[in-house]
């Protein structure tokens, strides 16, 4: 029997009109509460992904990924709300369909959310990332906070009193491809030349350096990038609460990014994935204990690390075949 | 010019707070690399305990020195448990476990405090009661220090000579400066590690507790998440000074106690959170090693 | 006709008020297997670091094929051509043998992030290549079959090879071991000194080898340097270094005649080498 050559153009093309079905379906299959939830998994995973990167991937301890996921929420917030809409008024009165419209617009903002997150991972993980283990960790908290409290002395983003009004345009299609496209692309990036210098840099820097690995390069590459998904996923977020307000993005935010990739397994990526689903449903099932609810989860973060510090999956991976192949299928003799 | 030195006063007071509750961070992360990020919450628990005692006491109705004292040391005493408890089931249990390991279980054991806290005592705060009612005195020059204040002072005073003491003067402090340097080679010296790590959470948990007592007899509101900020801030301050390094924590307390009241009182009130970060940044990034600490480098 | 490859002119490095290694003068010719040797303390590790970077001297020179190289950083000399083996084995644990040894050859890969991300024909070729470079590296150091094993679980003699076989995978001019031999038996010490010197005749490597094992410093390396304090205190042909004075005296405190290696089965400078 002749085996399918999946290029990779097919299977973009099979991602897009799978995320299309889905789009249409989930919102009728699923009730609104249930439909949130999910969106939030997805929005948590590319946040989890994303901070694998640095902390799993190349093993500098970031503690202040919300801060740049505030970035990129409230830089997409602000186009959206500056000139977004009028360039969807606009793209609809030229006759494009709204869903559409919406959408080129969205990923301009997404776009937009994630670069300049990706300048403040910059210009964050530049003079940091002289510093050893904890104390860059303290750095990194350091900056999440003056991030946070800067955005709440901007009036122009509406400060403590927050940010109404931002258009609701994110949907399942958009989360799903942000998820997909950060999961594969750190599966790639895993299993090629570059992630292994980031593995190297993680197990021994001194020996990665001495080997010709430029070892600054590639811990400022992985802050850039991390922080680049946060920025998406952060827009993401604005354009689906249609309210932003700086208390989101807390020092706790921050833990709770952690603790998916800690609980995953450092360096896994389906580890990441699985804990990211975990951690967001599990506030929502334990519902009927509120006040229990954060006295459990702290708990949780402890017993984890005393019984199983390496998470639920270690280093390792989920392995689907169809994962881990990393060229397609040659053509069956 | 007066209000420069009145500014001082007040600055060398709320430093003297930062340096108690520094000092525990120092000393823990001397004997273990560890960022105790529970330690502001112990202060927190200092402040409740003192509240408890102080209602159980009456000391309302006969305010006075002895009656502050007890509630002091019934405090002191109730933090060393908590110490003692934290390091004995969290903490012990990570010692050989992955840095970033113990850093997670520390902030685990920070939320479960504040949200046990939050579920214990409720999330509404208390009030202290006045065991020493507050009257000022005048240092001259338009400067007024208040009695709480010299209480506070001298309190503090009292209790980092004693640290000094027993730290350079008793077998135990000996012991402690031992195991910072080099667990094994202590070990091997016939020191027991484990009860010198657990005697120094003791010892800079009570000093926590003072710091919240005497915090709660100035400024008497109390709640849960009271021990976020001004954990975070000694924490700075210990870095300032040197993290590891004990007089260096006293050092960072003082500057960053004075610190912050000249900017909130010189400039605005709505950075007196920032600054600590700020200043934080800044030293990380300047001089790791904080003003008294030596950073040392990977042997290759 | 052998040309200077390394040279150390004057080189000094100071640690606080200590002086760690003072007015080193030291060159190596392409080809050549020098040894370093000296008590422990004496500031050999010390040079290695000077040379890879990890140190900066406080005053001299280090030049390696003519160009200045004291001050850049690690990992642009490691790119020149100059890797090394650590004292206290150095391994990528998480990582298998032959990812250890990939790490290595990253420095010759041509596909770029992007091609890496996109996984094109260049990134996979790359890939190709850089496999096909770490087995036959594995191959030659007799490590084929622990291929796929994580570096942390090898035995102790096959992560000693590994350390030596990742360095060489950057295709080196010069090589420096930082006592490879440490921890093994006299028969995996030889075995691991012929190897070296295999690899040397078929690389035309040069090798600056640490090592307090004297029976293998003696009967492998063609020239010994010897440290003391930070002072080279001689110099020359492990004969003349056997019988001199001052390097007994460093050893052992006074004049003694110590059995530097008279009885060692490896080939001698004597009878071999043309």
């Amino acid at each position: 029997m002749k085996r399918i050559a999946w290029g990779p153009v097919a299977k973009l093309v099979a991602v897009v009109a799978v995320l299309y079905a889905l789009n249409a379906l989930l919102p009728r299959l699923l009730n609104p509460y249930i439909l949130r939830v999910v969106m939030l998994c997805g929005i948590s995973v590319i946040l989890a992904v994303s901070l694998n990167l640095i902390n799993g991937f190349t093993g500098q301890f970031s503690i202040g990924h919300a801060g740049f996921m505030a970035i990129g929420a409230y830089s997409s917030a602000t186009f959206s709300l500056q000139a977004g809409a009028n360039w969807v008024r606009a793209l609809e009165a030229a006759g494009t369909p709204t869903g559409i419209a919406q959408g080129a617009v969205l990923l301009a903002g997404l776009l937009l959310g994630g670069t300049v997150a990706a300048i403040a991972g910059y210009l964050v993980g530049l003079p940091s990332l002289r510093l050893r283990g904890d104390y860059l960790a303290i750095v990194t908290l350091g900056f999440g906070e003056i991030i946070r409290v800067l955005i709440t002395n901007i009036d122009a983003v509406g400060a403590a009193r927050g940010l109404p009004g931002i258009p609701a345009w994110t949907n399942v299609f958009w989360v799903g491809l942000v998820v997909v496209g950060v999961t594969v692309f750190s599966f790639h990036l895993a299993r090629s030349t570059h992630g292994r210098a980031l593995f190297a840099i993680r197990d021994d820097e001194v020996a990665a350096e001495a080997l010709g690995v430029p070892t600054t390069s590639y811990k400022v590459l992985a802050f850039i990038i991390g922080s680049f998904f946060a920025g998406v996923a952060g827009a993401l977020f604005a354009h689906y609460n249609a309210y932003l307000h700086p208390n989101s993005f807390t020092f706790l935010k921050s833990i709770e990014i952690i603790a998916m990739v800690v609980l995953g397994g450092m360096g896994s990526i389906s580890g990441a994935i699985l804990a990211a689903v975990i951690l967001t449903l599990l506030p929502e099932v334990l519902r009927f204990a509120q006040e229990l609810r954060m006295v459990l989860y702290s708990l949780m973060l402890i017993v984890l690390m005393i019984t199983r510090p390496q998470g639920l999956l270690g280093a390792k991976e989920i392995s689907l075949r169809w994962f881990t192949r990393t060229r397609p299928a040659r053509a069956a003799r | 010019m007066s209000e420069f030195f009145q500014q001082l006063v007040n600055g060398i007071t709320w430093g003297s707070v930062y340096a108690l509750i520094a000092l525990g961070y120092t000393m823990v992360y001397g004997i273990l690399r560890l960022i105790n990020f529970a330690h502001g919450d112990v202060y927190m628990l200092g402040a409740f305990f003192g509240y408890f005692v102080a209602r159980a006491l009456g000391a309302t109705q006969e305010p006075g020195l002895l009656g502050a004292l007890l509630v002091l040391l019934a405090a002191m005493a109730g933090c060393g448990a908590v110490g003692f408890v934290i390091e004995r089931f969290a903490y012990k249990p990570v010692r050989r476990s992955s840095r970033l390991a113990a850093l997670i279980t520390a902030i685990g054991v920070s939320l479960l405090l504040e949200n046990g806290g939050i579920l214990v005592f409720g999330a509404d705060p208390k009030f202290f009661p006045q065991i020493i009612p507050s009257r000022n005195l005048s240092l001259g020059g338009g400067v007024t220090i208040s009695n709480q204040q010299i209480i506070i002072l001298s309190v503090s005073l009292v209790l980092m000579v004693g640290l000094r003491f027993i730290v350079l003067h008793t077998r135990v402090g000996k012991a402690m400066r031992a195991v910072s340097y080099n667990h094994t080679a202590a070990a091997l010296m016939g020191i027991s590690v484990d009860r010198i790590v657990t005697f120094t959470f003791v010892l800079g948990s009570v000093l926590a507790a003072a710091a919240g007592v005497l915090v709660g007899l100035q400024n008497p509101k109390i709640e849960p998440l009271m021990g976020i900020m001004p954990g975070l801030k000694a924490f700075v301050a210990a870095v300032l000074g040197g993290i590891g390094n004990i007089p260096g924590a006293v050092l960072g307390g003082l500057v960053m106690g004075i610190t912050e009241v000249m900017v909130v009182g010189y400039l605005s009130p709505s950075y007196r959170d920032a600054i600590a970060f700020v200043l934080l940044i800044i030293i990380l990034l300047v001089r790791p090693a904080g003003l008294l600490g030596k950073y040392s480098a990977e042997k290759v | 006709m052998s040309q200077t490859l390394l040279k150390l002119d004057k080189v000094s490095v100071s640690f606080g008020g200590l002086k760690a290694v003072a007015d080193l003068d030291l060159e190596l010719s392409e080809g050549e297997l020098v040894g370093l040797i000296g008590p422990n303390g004496a500031g050999k590790t010390t040079v290695f670091n000077l040379i890879t970077g990890v140190y900066t001297p406080t005053s001299g020179s280090i030049y390696f094929r003519g160009h200045p190289i004291h001050g850049l950083k690690p990992h642009r000399i490691a790119r020149a051509g100059i890797t090394r083996t650590f004292q206290n084995i150095r391994l990528f644990p998480s990582m298998t043998s032959v990812e250890n040894i990939c790490v290595a050859a990253h420095q010759h890969a041509r596909a770029g992030f992007v091609h890496a991300v996109l996984r094109t024909r260049t990134f996979q070729d790359d890939e190709a290549a850089i496999l096909r470079r770490a087995s036959e590296l594995l191959e030659t150091m007799g490590l084929a079959e622990w291929a796929d094993t994580r570096a942390s679980e090898l035995p102790y003699g096959q992560q000693r090879r590994l350390e030596v076989a990742r360095a060489l995978a950057g295709a080196p001019k010069l090589l420096l071991l930082d006592e490879p031999a440490a921890g093994l038996n006299p028969q995996e010490s030889e075995q691991l000194m012929r190897l070296i010197e295999d690899i040397r005749m078929r690389f035309g490597l040069a090798i600056l080898l640490i090592e307090h094992d004297m029976r293998v410093v003696m009967g492998v390396c063609r020239r010994i340097a010897v440290l003391d304090y930070g002072i080279k205190i001689a110099e020359g042909t492990p004969g003349e270094i056997r019988a001199n004075p001052k390097v007994i005296e460093a050893y052992l405190g006074e004049e003694v005649h110590a059995d530097f290696g008279e009885n060692s089965k490896l080939p001698r400078d004597e009878d071999s080498h043309a």
